[in-house]
């Protein structure tokens, strides 16, 4: 396996802030990376110095390629849709297609068409007569088309149904991926990517905290429901997180022994949603 | 080539508005104008006799010397110009908003996102919309401006005959297929001039952060009131007139075709209204619209747009406000 995306002391300077604090890290081909952050993180300035969009210190190498040289090149391999509804609003549905069709090596017309099937758009539609929801469903339909090595998607959801993002998901995973493609997402709704995910990375304030697959991280973090006469014990191991649900103490270890914990009570495999509030605590005190 | 065709496609959907119908509406308006104050004229005329010298428009006409319909063969000439010359003034409004809009619009929206998860190089960006500026929409113009020329020729032919004048007599003095190539000749000349034009105002759009309009304007004409400032105390010694027209009003509305055309030429052709022919010669004709471009104005105009044109690439590439 060879790496999609190779970060070196990758930072990110605005006027007074700093987005991106010397971040290094390796996003691996053929993976489906959840980038998830809180408000202000530094994710989409990760992804936008991903696709070229941002000037940036450090080395960043996508696909091969300085995406800051030859975003021009990136792109017949690199797909994105970024975090709102962004498609040009005086266009129309045919217009859009016809388009990406012509500029686009990798396009599929007939598979864009697929994935319009199941939505109300019309060819004849303008973008501005739609809804935000049916501008996502345009702008997923055109990007899925294209047979992309990498796919960027910047909360790609947002503003759409829950039926149609079930769906989404679950068409990334059976019509659009195989083992040759990577795929990077961000989304706030953690829990409805957190089954397809192969790999997971959390940032806070432009540093990465957190860069795990998904079956070291069952490893490394465990959670147990403890009983309220073993829960000083449990204190002692210095947990990450403790909740109360009815009438049980659920803590979240990170690092210690399964054998250990099961002497407690039952444990098992945290949410990524339970450990990413656990991780990110105080972010916003 | 394919993408760049793509791209013009792109620019032409877009604006089909301004590009396509406001020349064509301009034109249809010009001409139920022109054909309404003709009837009221004729109106006029057959109701209360409207004379001049004390001859009736027939007798006026059939008096004529060879001198003067060689004016009147003139006068259908630019009669026939005279739609293009309102077309090329809604020409220049539309190209003037465009380049201030077009490399801005799609920041301000964050469509700039969509078109930029495309494999297609700022370059290309920044060329198929000069390219719509200077080559699509005079296109455009100029075809809208052709037909109105022509249904002018035929409305003052139809007039002429009504008046009992010969139509080939009339079409012997005029020099309607020079007018219309010279119409067309124009379309590169106006093309070069425009540059400096259609640069800075690009290179406006692809680097304010907001209100690209207010800055094309301030730069500019805030450079020229500080030239004239300084001239005032003595300080500079540039000529305030060479200033103002030379850089101010060229950056902004050399958009606006055929404003190389020298005032005093103009000027010229209108105070020696009844000697016309000799001057009106002087820039008409394929080889007169085209000798212009060895003119230093149209070529260090051109440099400096080029350049402007290449910074605005530059700035599409680098500009990040999303």
């Amino acid at each position: 396996m060879s790496a999609a995306i190779e970060a070196v002391r990758l930072t990110k300077r605005y006027s007074s802030t700093l987005a991106l604090d010397e971040v290094d890290f390796s996003i691996q081909s053929g993976r489906i990376i959840g980038l998830i952050g809180p408000n202000g993180a530094g994710k989409t300035t990760a992804l936008k110095a991903i696709l070229g969009l941002t000037d940036f210190e450090g080395s960043l190498t996508v696909l091969g390629k300085d995406p800051r040289k030859s975003r021009e090149d990136l792109m017949r391999d690199v797909c994105f849709i970024a975090d709102v509804a962004v498609l040009p609003r005086w266009i129309r549905v045919a217009q859009a297609i016809d388009f990406v069709e012509a500029i686009h090596p990798r396009f599929d017309r007939a598979r864009c068409e697929h994935f319009l099937a199941r939505t109300k758009l019309q060819p004849q539609h303008k973008v501005k007569q739609l809804s935000k929801g049916m501008i996502v469903q345009l702008h997923l339909a055109l990007v899925m088309a294209i047979d992309a090595k990498l796919l960027v998607l910047d909360e790609p959801t947002l503003g759409l149904d829950i039926l149609y993002r079930k769906q989404f998901y679950q068409s990334l995973l059976e019509d659009y991926f195989d083992e040759d493609k990577t795929i990077l997402v961000t989304t706030h709704q953690v829990e409805e990517i957190e089954h397809i995910l192969t790999d997971l990375m959390f940032i806070r304030d432009g540093k990465v905290v957190l860069d795990t697959d998904m079956d070291s991280m069952g490893e490394r973090f465990i959670e147990v429901m403890v009983n309220p006469d073993k829960a000083d014990a449990a204190r002692q191991l210095q947990p990450l997180d403790e909740r109360n649900v009815f009438g049980k103490n659920i803590f979240l270890f990170d690092g210690i022994e399964r054998a250990q914990l099961e002497a407690l009570g039952e444990t098992r495999r945290p949410s990524v949603s339970d450990l990413f509030v656990a991780t990110m605590k105080g972010t916003y005190a | 080539m394919k993408t760049f065709y793509w791209l013009i496609k792109r620019e032409f959907w877009e604006n089909r508005g301004s590009f396509f119908w406001a020349p064509v509406v301009t034109t249809g308006v010009f001409l139920i104008l022109n054909i309404m104050g003709i009837i009221t004229f004729e109106v006029f005329a057959a109701q209360r006799g409207i004379s001049i010298s004390g001859m009736n428009i027939n007798q006026l006409v059939q008096s004529m010397d060879a001198k003067n319909m060689a004016n009147i063969g003139v006068g259908i000439d630019l009669a026939m110009m005279s739609s293009g010359y309102l077309i090329g003034i809604v020409l220049g409004i539309v190209v003037f908003f465009y380049c201030l809009g077009a490399l801005y619009d799609d920041r301000r929206d964050r469509s700039i996102l969509f078109w930029k998860s495309l494999p297609i190089s700022d370059r290309d960006t920044v060329l198929s919309k000069v390219i719509s500026a200077t080559v699509v929409a005079p296109v455009i113009a100029t075809i809208c401006g052709l037909l109105g020329a022509v249904a002018m020729l035929l409305i003052v032919m139809l007039v002429a005959m009504f008046h009992g004048v010969h139509l080939w007599t009339l079409l012997g003095y005029a020099h309607p297929f020079r007018t219309l190539a010279t119409m067309v000749a124009l379309i590169p000349v106006n093309l070069i001039w425009a540059l400096p034009a259609v640069g800075w105002l690009l290179l406006c759009s692809a680097w304010a952060k907001s209100k690209p309009f207010l800055w094309a304007l301030a730069v500019p004409v805030g450079a020229g009131i500080i030239v004239s400032w300084f001239n005032a105390m003595g300080l500079l010694n540039v000529s305030n007139g060479w200033f103002w027209k030379n850089i101010v009003v060229r950056s902004l509305f050399s958009v606006f075709p055929n404003g190389w055309v020298e005032s005093q030429e103009m000027t010229h052709v209108n105070m020696q209204g009844f000697n016309l022919s000799d001057h009106f010669d002087k820039f008409v004709g394929v080889g007169n619209a085209w000798s212009q471009l060895a003119r230093a104005d149209f070529i260090i105009g051109a440099v400096i747009g080029a350049a402007m044109i290449a910074a605005a690439i530059w700035f599409r590439g680098r500009r990040d406000d999303s």
